[in-house]
């Protein structure tokens, strides 16, 4: 095979693949006990940062980018003009354990489009998993696409060689996906996810009888959702999100803000800026929900459906419940203390073990790390000294967002010089 | 009063030996430096600390019997950041946890114990960014190698990963800032110094299909960008400048 040919299809499958933001290699727990190639111990490794800050984790390209659907906000829709590759199972193989053998990667994240059918491309992808784990003793992440309306057979063969499945719902909304991506069904969605939680739950639950039961996808699944394509609001994106984690116990949802691609009426113009704010407040939110303790319903509601962009989501809550607070560091709760502006949850522990030894005052807490500019308003601790005056929630949200120096600070005031 | 300079080897245990003579003979001001690092001063007495296994162990078990499987991990990897004084930083807090006979690594009020804190934090994410940035190139006699140059010395924590990742290669991690590396050879890793002059006869060491992946992968690197997206800050605040050096698609 020639070099220059395998340089070619790297380029267009990798290219056609970056939108999938998912590179998490965490989560794993497969052990090199075969004195084979690599091992996933649970903590994922970023091995480089692309120039626009995302991790590189995985080798995460597409088997290939025909595909038979043309859903108006993918890159790789039918009636896009670009050009075309597939790559064979060896080639894929190849070049994972290539990359992985010099440390470039902790594995191979595989996706496709739909070429014939569901179960043809399904197929080929499980092909790929099962030549690395079973000819080439490769115990590395490999991260597979669960294609819309693959059967179960398939499903459960997929989960036996991976580490994480993913299927991504693209489109928060059922009315959205019926307008961009008219030949996909929603159900098709929901499917795969399913057939892998309800193996999932089998096999914890075969594990504990019989120890060698064959691991099935013990990094779970996630999926992604388009950010700003089709008009949602930020309530619909994260009880979406939400419905996902409970329902489903997916690991991640990943929201990818929308990259225009397209010149379809339908979607936002090329050109149009990519939504890394919303992005990044979506983010937070979804912090909130998975480690915080918050409920969904605190963050968004009908009278709130959309997130602030100038303040982050838990200050944003504070600042509405205001009689909650303020807290004494050295007394209150863990649940509590994590829902304190200016508090990760770093930081709570951190407060947690070092009260034992004795009262924290102001200057403990500034140097463990806690954000004072903004927890201070929201706290007392071992000290005479602290915020007495009672402000509202507009003036104290004036004074912090004016103390701050957010990195999307110059987005906004950016934007009020427009208007004066 | 005049201080005591005990001036060890900078091993581990040649640090530990130190604290059990202090013990051992109610040393009084005592001063832990590595003999290589050391000026002397006028009125002060120095006296120089031969390595001893057992006296390090009897130290090194009475820490972890107080500090537990957290403290005797902070205490090692604030050892290996090598910063010139912390030896004098570790010992008071050694010295807080045998006075108190309490686990006080979690003291976080106390300024010491937040430094050790602290400092292990920063060891841990070097170790965690060799883990990462380590590029084997793979030789003509089969060997996957590479060079770092870490801002501590972290080769001692990573050598459990590599060597239960990589079992089916043999490979060579090697420090140039300690002139020390790690190889394994398909059944051990072993610890060895390398007399080498890398600049001449770099490109006669590696292999035809080395040069090829290393295209694929700066071609892989660029692929998988979004430029409606870049962001530079973030980038270098990831992948520090200094790391570049050794990472293959970071090459011209």
């Amino acid at each position: 095979m020639s070099f220059e040919r395998i340089r070619e299809k790297l380029n267009i499958l990798a290219d056609a693949a970056k939108y999938d933001l998912s590179c998490a290699s965490s989560g794993s727990n497969r052990n090199n006990t075969n004195k084979g190639l690599g091992n996933s111990t649970g903590m994922g490794i970023c091995h480089t940062y692309t120039r626009d800050g995302r991790c590189v984790s995985l080798l995460k390209i597409l088997l290939t980018n025909h595909c038979i659907f043309d859903c108006a906000y993918c890159v790789t829709r039918k009636s896009n003009d670009i050009k075309r590759a597939a790559f064979k199972v060896q080639e894929v193989a190849d070049l994972t354990i290539n990359f992985y053998r010099r440390n470039y990667i902790e594995g191979l994240f595989l996706s496709s489009g739909i070429f014939k059918n569901a179960d043809y491309t399904m197929e080929r992808l499980v092909a790929v998993a099962k030549k690395l784990r079973l000819e080439e003793n490769f115990n590395g992440y490999i991260h597979l696409k669960s294609i819309p309306g693959a059967s179960d057979e398939l499903m459960r063969e997929a989960g036996l060689y991976a580490d994480r499945l993913s299927v991504n719902i693209e489109i928060p909304t059922k009315e959205g996906l019926k307008q961009l991506a008219p030949d996909k069904n929603h159900d098709d969605f929901i499917k795969p996810m399913k057939k892998v939680k309800n193996e999932i739950i089998q096999y914890k639950s075969e594990k504990k009888i019989i120890k060698s039961t064959p691991k099935y996808a013990p990094a779970g699944q996630s999926t992604q959702m388009i950010i700003g394509a089709s008009g949602e609001s930020d309530m619909q994106i994260m009880y979406t999100s939400n419905y996902l984690y409970n329902k489903f116990d997916l690991k991640r949802v990943y929201y990818s803000g929308y990259i225009p691609v397209s010149h379809d009426k339908r979607l936002p113009m090329i050109g149009t800026e990519v939504p890394v704010l919303r992005e990044n407040r979506l983010y937070q939110s979804d912090w909130l929900l998975r480690f915080y303790g918050f409920d969904v319903r605190e963050i968004l509601n009908s009278k709130h459906p959309n997130l602030d962009l100038d303040i982050d989501p838990k200050l944003s809550w504070a600042l509405r419940n205001l009689n909650q607070f303020p807290l004494d560091v050295n007394k209150a709760d863990k649940m509590m203390l994590a829902r304190v502006p200016g508090l990760g949850i770093t930081s709570v522990n951190k407060i947690l073990s070092a009260r034992r030894f004795r009262n924290l005052n102001w200057e403990h807490l500034k140097s463990i790390g806690v954000k004072l500019n903004r927890a201070k308003y929201f706290i007392t601790c071992n000290s005479r000294y602290f915020e007495t005056k009672d402000y509202s929630a507009s003036q104290l949200k004036h004074i912090i967002v004016n103390s701050s120096n957010s990195k999307y600070k110059k987005a906004f005031t950016g934007q009020l010089t427009l208007f004066s | 009063m005049e201080s005591t300079h005990l001036l060890y080897d900078g091993s581990f245990d040649g640090f530990l030996t130190c604290v059990f003579e202090i013990y051992e003979r109610k040393l009084n001001k005592p001063s832990i430096k590595k003999e290589s690092e050391f000026q002397s001063e006028f009125f002060s007495e120095k006296e120089v600390i031969i390595s001893d296994q057992k006296k390090a162990q009897r130290v090194w078990s009475g820490i972890e019997k107080l500090l537990k499987s957290k403290g005797i991990r902070i205490v090692y990897y604030t050892f290996l950041s090598e910063i010139i004084g912390i030896e004098d930083i570790l010992f008071k807090v050694i010295k807080l946890a045998f006075d108190t006979q309490r686990n006080i690594i979690s003291d976080y009020g106390n300024p010491h114990v937040l430094l050790l804190s602290k400092t292990a934090i920063k060891v841990g994410r070097e170790k965690h960014r060799m883990e990462a940035f380590v590029r084997f190139q793979q030789t003509k006699d089969n060997i996957y190698f590479a060079n770092i140059e870490p801002d501590f010395n972290v080769l001692p924590l990573i050598n459990n990963h590599f060597t239960r990742r990589y079992a089916d290669q043999k490979w060579i991690i090697y420090d140039l800032k300690r002139k020390y590396g790690l190889f394994y050879n398909l059944d051990k890793t072993e610890i060895i110094h390398i007399d080498f002059n890398i600049k001449n006869s770099k490109n006669d060491w590696f292999t035809l299909d080395e040069k090829a992946y290393e295209t694929l992968w700066k071609d892989y690197f660029e692929s998988t960008n979004i430029e409606e997206r870049v962001n530079t800050k973030l980038h270098v605040q990831h992948v520090p400048k200094r790391y570049w050096k050794y990472l293959s698609e970071k090459q011209p």
